[in-house]
């Protein structure tokens, strides 16, 4: 469904991706490790086609996205469902305008219709009456919640998260956890994943990657990355501070 | 010297590209305005934002903008041209403050308030990932964000200079009549004598510049906002800073372009 092919991109002298190579199957949550600053939200901007890379392609069912015109892109963009990091909400729109946002773009529903989907939406992520709430009146974990119902109301095939258990606490990150299974088992979604929670990884990966200097070093199931003799994985994982890892 | 010649080669290259980037905003919006689908919602908000909320510092600048201007030209009139001559400021006040103080005036009020005022938000936006929020939902950021705030300013911005314009003028002629004494009829007849729509026209040409610059300035350093509050704190001053600039210098080149 997803094929990363030698992806490199440099922000000024600096190389970011230096020919990363990946395949994400359908319906399967890939989730991607790394330090941070190695490049994992790039190298997600790149899977949505918000960023250009310099040389290499993004193939989503078997287009590449890489070369698309500008007009040529809300096709692609309405595959994709994406919660950010701080959940990103519009300030200046409501809860339920935050989550009829990308609807109201992508279809031409009526007011009711809208008014439904994003009731239904709020309702699998475990949210009821917040519509009329304003982003700022909400906590973290409801923050997420609703950036989770914005990103599958319109019903994209693939939905990446970015660093979906950062800045909440355990308990509020585990029931993230707990809903990005749920959205693969109720939409039959393909996930990409990108975190530096291996407690999170593990809930929710059906294979990891880990990205270290600008390529992925290793892939592999929960099981087999836990079991790997690559001593960059093997210190990442274990969140030891000695080890071949020293740019930290 | 070397040093000195490779530190006037970097700065070149960097006004040279800001320019670039400015007139790629600027480039950008033009060929947005006529591109589906309009924000119309946003545009609404926005000329409301500009418009309606700036008239109350509009009306203080202008109206003290007035009263000097009419000050200074009773005190000229009567100190170097003779006492009776004062009823002859009228036309003077009425065509500089259109022309020159009341667009200027109001111009830099606006790229305080409102140039300021698009850049923090868009910069918070920028660095909240707002912005990419809206392309990955399929909507683009110029036409979304950047269109309407334009537009917005190209209106309203004249629109506020007009009322400017009658509120300087009143109170102009406020000071002169109604404090100074001068003979109402004459000094009002003398201003209608020589005072015409094209001086209202020119300052109005120059609003809907100025709008513009304001409106992408503000826009483009949001945009290009980075390094979190403190960041977006820079553009914001960046922002009102070059739009100020930009309006001063460019006042002169349109008061030099456009026919007397």
């Amino acid at each position: 469904m997803i094929q990363i092919v030698d992806l490199w991109k440099s922000f000024g002298p600096k190389p970011v991706l230096r020919g990363v190579c990946l395949e994400v199957g359908a319906g399967e949550t890939m989730v991607i490790i790394g330090q941070s600053g190695s490049g994992k939200s790039v190298l997600l901007k790149h899977i949505i086609g918000m960023l250009k890379p310099d040389r290499g392609q993004v193939i989503v069912d078997g287009v590449d996205i890489t070369h698309l015109r500008a007009r040529e892109m809300p096709d692609t963009l309405r595959k994709f469902g994406m919660l950010f990091q701080g959940a990103a909400l519009f300030d200046s729109l409501t809860v339920g305008e935050n989550v009829a946002f990308g609807l109201r773009r992508y279809t031409k529903s009526t007011k009711k219709e809208l008014e439904a989907v994003v009731t239904e939406s709020l309702e699998k992520v475990g949210l009821r009456g917040v519509e009329r709430l304003m982003p700022h009146e909400l906590s973290g974990g409801m923050r997420k919640r609703v950036g989770l119902a914005r990103a599958i109301a319109y019903k994209p095939q693939i939905i990446l998260y970015d660093e979906p258990s950062t800045g909440i606490d355990p308990i509020r990150a585990d029931s993230i956890n707990d809903l990005i299974n749920q959205m693969k088992r109720d939409l039959g979604v393909t996930s990409v994943v990108i975190t530096h929670d291996m407690v999170s990884c593990y809930k929710v990966a059906d294979r990891i990657g880990m990205l270290y200097n600008g390529v992925v070093i290793e892939t592999g199931t929960p099981a087999e990355i836990q079991a790997t003799a690559n001593p960059v994985v093997r210190q990442f994982i274990s969140g030891q501070a000695a080890g071949p890892i020293t740019d930290w | 010297m070397a040093a000195a010649n490779r530190r006037y080669n970097s700065l070149t290259m960097r006004f040279l590209h800001q320019m670039g980037e400015v007139a790629e905003v600027m480039g950008r919006t033009l060929r947005d305005v006529f591109r589906p689908p309009f924000e119309v919602r946003i545009f609404v908000q926005q000329l409301a934002s500009i418009g309606v909320d700036s008239m109350m510092v509009v009306s203080i600048t202008a109206a003290f903008g007035g009263l000097v201007f009419g000050l200074q030209t009773y005190s000229g009139f009567h100190k170097y041209v003779g006492a009776g001559t004062e009823v002859y400021s009228g036309p003077i006040i009425s065509v500089g403050l259109c022309k020159e103080l009341i667009p200027l005036l109001v111009a830099l009020m606006i790229a305080g308030r409102v140039g300021s005022s698009m850049t923090a938000e868009l910069g918070t936006m920028k660095i909240t990932e707002q912005i990419d929020a809206l392309a990955s939902l399929g909507a683009d950021p110029s036409r979304y964000l950047v269109v309407p705030r334009t537009l917005a300013a190209i209106i309203t911005v004249p629109i506020l200079t007009l009322y400017g314009d009658m509120i300087g003028i009143f109170c102009g002629f406020f000071y002169n009549i109604v404090g100074m004494g001068v003979n109402r009829v004459v000094y009002i007849r003398n201003a209608l004598l020589y005072f015409n729509f094209w001086d209202v026209s020119v300052g109005l040409v120059k609003a809907v510049v100025f709008g513009f610059v304001i409106a992408t300035v503000g826009c483009w350093q949001g945009l290009k906002a980075e390094g979190g509050a403190e960041g977006v704190g820079r553009a914001t001053t960046r922002s009102v800073v070059i739009s100020s600039i930009s309006v001063l210098i460019l006042n002169f080149f349109l008061s030099k372009a456009l026919p007397k």
